[in-house]
């Protein structure tokens, strides 16, 4: 292996040097990336929580300064691979407790892989408020006084100017620099690496933001095959119903009808899972009253991104993604996409992740309309469901923790356990639940339960088998094989993030696929099990992570409204999640034992 | 028999998005499905009154059909 120029490894796919950079002592270093790990872990997700568990173990206190936050890339982002420009944000988290792993699209990531680096290591805690600047070799630790207390345009403004033209930035918004525990990293404007409260260790560490520009490129092991593996991929997304019609030309949003014709579109804090006015926030409405135009990531041939006219603010900025749409529209009982416009960008502004803001916000509804909340603490502005005035400004004063927003700010779990009603929280491990009522989607709901980082429907997605009919159509009643189902899913989607794909591949691409795109890539053997074998290992991975940090099994679990309210109305009426039929047999599938702890012969087979 | 039939995405381009029909008794999606003259090939997902259906399954009044083409995100 011949060095390369900052001191790491030469190595297909990988740029080959982890830059670490302690902001206790300034000490910035350049360090060799382990190819042997790299392979094994692939990268992304991945490799991330390998490194991280080696140097941090899991028993950090999340805003403790001995903590470290991991800005990493994949061995296919930057490279030709369609949709290559994801990254991970990966830390403990602090609202779940859980191995934190956000993703996120956008130009940061590419542009960071061009300028050298496959991993940012963040260390210590800045005295002051200070950011990152990177072009190529030169990296720099720079005041960022002027803009503590900035929004994030404001903030990515001011250091676009600064920098050098085309540089990307990532950063944090107010919620972040409050320590809110549903804080999201965002870059290039509207991307966010949004669940988990990412944006709050890097709040706590006093770090706004990272800017980077790059001029290097990524070494292909096998340009000509890649070439063909690329356009064989392209063809395949291009042809296929969802990526090739359905997100391009309705965004993510195109799903708010058939969630809610299927009966499973929480709806006021999932008190019910239909929505009358479900059409008048869904992606048909958006397209034909408000899309300017598709507002798509580095190398995407899907474009979902959308940017629309935001009319009571007289703007245009990016619009909201499906789960956005839910969480401050149904789940709040709101219709007026407008109104959800605008509590979007505010979220994008302020760094907060969208659906757990819009689900806290519908907690707080049920708490206040149960008197839990009382008038004298909203303001003038009551918390009732359908109010969109409330959905607008809770989430500024979430944002810069004004009154209630203070409360509101540490998430849904949280604000319901200091009222005294923690059960009307819909989360799981401590993070709100997205868009899809498990009590009608057998499948959906161990997944929620078992995803490593709390509740999340993108660590396997079983809505595409179980309503969308990909790769082929599942009953969504049954429980029979869904939690061999839910495991192939978790463990594709664990090599997909680990890659820097998008998981909107999968819709078109399978194990194969990923397989050839990374050994043409990186020069690797991989193959459909064994690709497949990695993200088992990397999921049981973050599983042993968990468990080290105090999450019990028994958090394995869904609220008990999902597990013992039947949904009352509509489509799905008289439904709940069969969890405890389906718990066990996932254990056994997994290989763990019956209390869904990993058996020594399981971690052995996967290398752990 | 009376039967709503709701469409949705790229299946209202030129058609009526949420309208009741009057159908012959015994008339069975695929009917609806040639009358609004949807290719089958569009169609990826037929709800019937919120339960996944088939082209076959006969219709009866007061019925909701939803039909879809493939749509998906996350």
């Amino acid at each position: 292996m011949e060095p390369n120029k900052k001191g790491g490894k030469f190595m297909f796919g990988y740029r080959g040097t982890i830059l670490r950079v302690n902001l206790t002592t300034g000490e910035i270093k350049k360090e060799a990336l382990d190819k042997e790990l790299a392979k094994k872990f692939i990268g992304g997700r991945g490799l991330a929580t390998k490194l991280y568990y080696d140097e941090v173990g899991a028993n950090i206190e999340p805003f403790d300064e001995k903590n470290k936050l991991f800005i990493v890339t994949g061995p296919l982002t930057g490279t030709p691979a369609p949709t290559g420009g994801r990254y991970m944000v990966v830390t403990k988290s602090p609202l779940t407790g859980t191995i934190a792993c956000s993703n996120s699209g956008g130009f940061f990531g590419a542009e960071l892989k061009s300028a050298g680096y496959d991993v940012i290591i963040i260390e210590g805690k800045a005295k002051n408020p200070v950011y990152i600047s990177i072009e190529d070799d030169k990296v720099e630790i720079k005041d960022a006084s002027h803009l503590w207390g900035k929004v994030v345009s404001e903030t990515t403004d001011e250091l676009k100017k600064v920098s050098k033209e085309k540089a990307r930035v990532l950063c944090i918004g107010p919620a972040g620099e409050k320590l809110s525990k549903i804080a999201a990293v965002i870059n290039d404007y509207d991307r966010a690496a949004g669940r988990s409260g990412v944006g709050a260790v890097m709040g706590s560490k006093n770090l706004k933001a990272i800017v980077v520009k790059g001029t290097g490129k990524v070494d292909i092991h096998d340009e000509d095959n890649l070439k063909r593996v690329v356009q064989d991929c392209i063809k395949k997304i291009r042809d296929n119903g969802v990526t090739g019609q359905g997100l391009p030309t309705y965004g993510t949003a195109v799903l708010v009808n058939i969630i809610n014709e299927n009966g499973v579109f929480p709806t006021n804090n999932f008190k019910e899972a239909y929505f009358e006015k479900a059409d008048n926030i869904s992606g048909e409405t958006m397209t034909d009253k408000y899309l300017i135009r598709k507002n798509p990531c580095y190398r995407c041939p899907i474009a979902c991104g959308r940017w629309v006219k935001i009319e009571p603010l007289n703007m245009e900025a990016g619009g909201p993604e499906y789960e956005t749409l839910w969480a401050f529209g149904a789940d709040c009982g709101v219709d007026d996409i407008q109104a959800i416009f605008v509590a979007n960008h505010l979220c994008n502004e302020y760094g907060l992740d969208t659906i757990s803001a819009g689900a806290t916000i519908a907690a707080a509804m049920e708490l206040y309309e149960k008197g839990f909340i009382k008038d004298d603490e909203v303001g003038g502005i009551p918390l009732k469901f359908g109010n969109k005035e409330a959905i607008i400004e809770w989430t500024k004063k979430m944002g810069l923790r004004e009154g209630l927003g203070d409360k509101l700010a540490e998430g849904s779990y949280r604000l319901c356990e200091m009222y005294g009603a923690p059960e009307l929280s819909m989360s799981v491990k401590k993070q709100e639940l997205p868009a899809y009522d498990p009590r009608a989607i057998q499948g959906h709901g161990l997944e929620y339960a078992t995803s490593n980082r709390g509740g999340c429907h993108v660590r396997g997605y079983m809505i595409s088998p179980e309503i969308l009919g990909l790769p082929e159509k599942l009953d969504r009643h049954s429980i029979e094989n869904k939690a061999e189902w839910v495991k192939v899913f978790q463990d594709l989607t664990a090599v997909i993030d680990s890659l820097g794909l998008c998981l909107f591949t999968s819709f078109a691409l399978g194990a194969e696929d990923y397989a050839k795109l990374l050994n043409a890539t990186c020069g690797f053997d991989y193959d459909k099990d064994s690709i497949l074998e990695a993200g088992d290992r990397i999921y049981t991975l973050e599983r042993m992570f968990n468990l080290e940090a105090g999450i019990d099994p028994s958090q394995d679990t869904l609220p008990k409204r999902l597990l013992e309210e039947p949904i009352p109305e509509g489509p799905s009426k008289g439904h709940v999640n069969r969890l405890s039929e389906l718990l066990p047999k996932y254990y056994e599938v997994r290989g763990w034992d019956e209390k869904g702890i990993p058996t020594k012969e399981k971690l052995q087979k996967l290398g752990l | 028999m009376m039967v709503r039939v709701k469409l949705f995405a790229t299946l209202r381009e030129g058609r009526d998005k949420d309208r009741v029909y009057e159908l012959m008794d015994g008339a069975r999606v695929i009917d609806v499905v040639n009358m609004l003259n949807i290719r089958l090939d569009d169609v990826k997902i037929l709800l019937l009154n919120g339960q996944d259906a088939d082209f076959d399954v006969q219709l009866k009044d007061g019925d909701v059909l939803s039909i879809f083409p493939p749509v998906g995100g996350g």
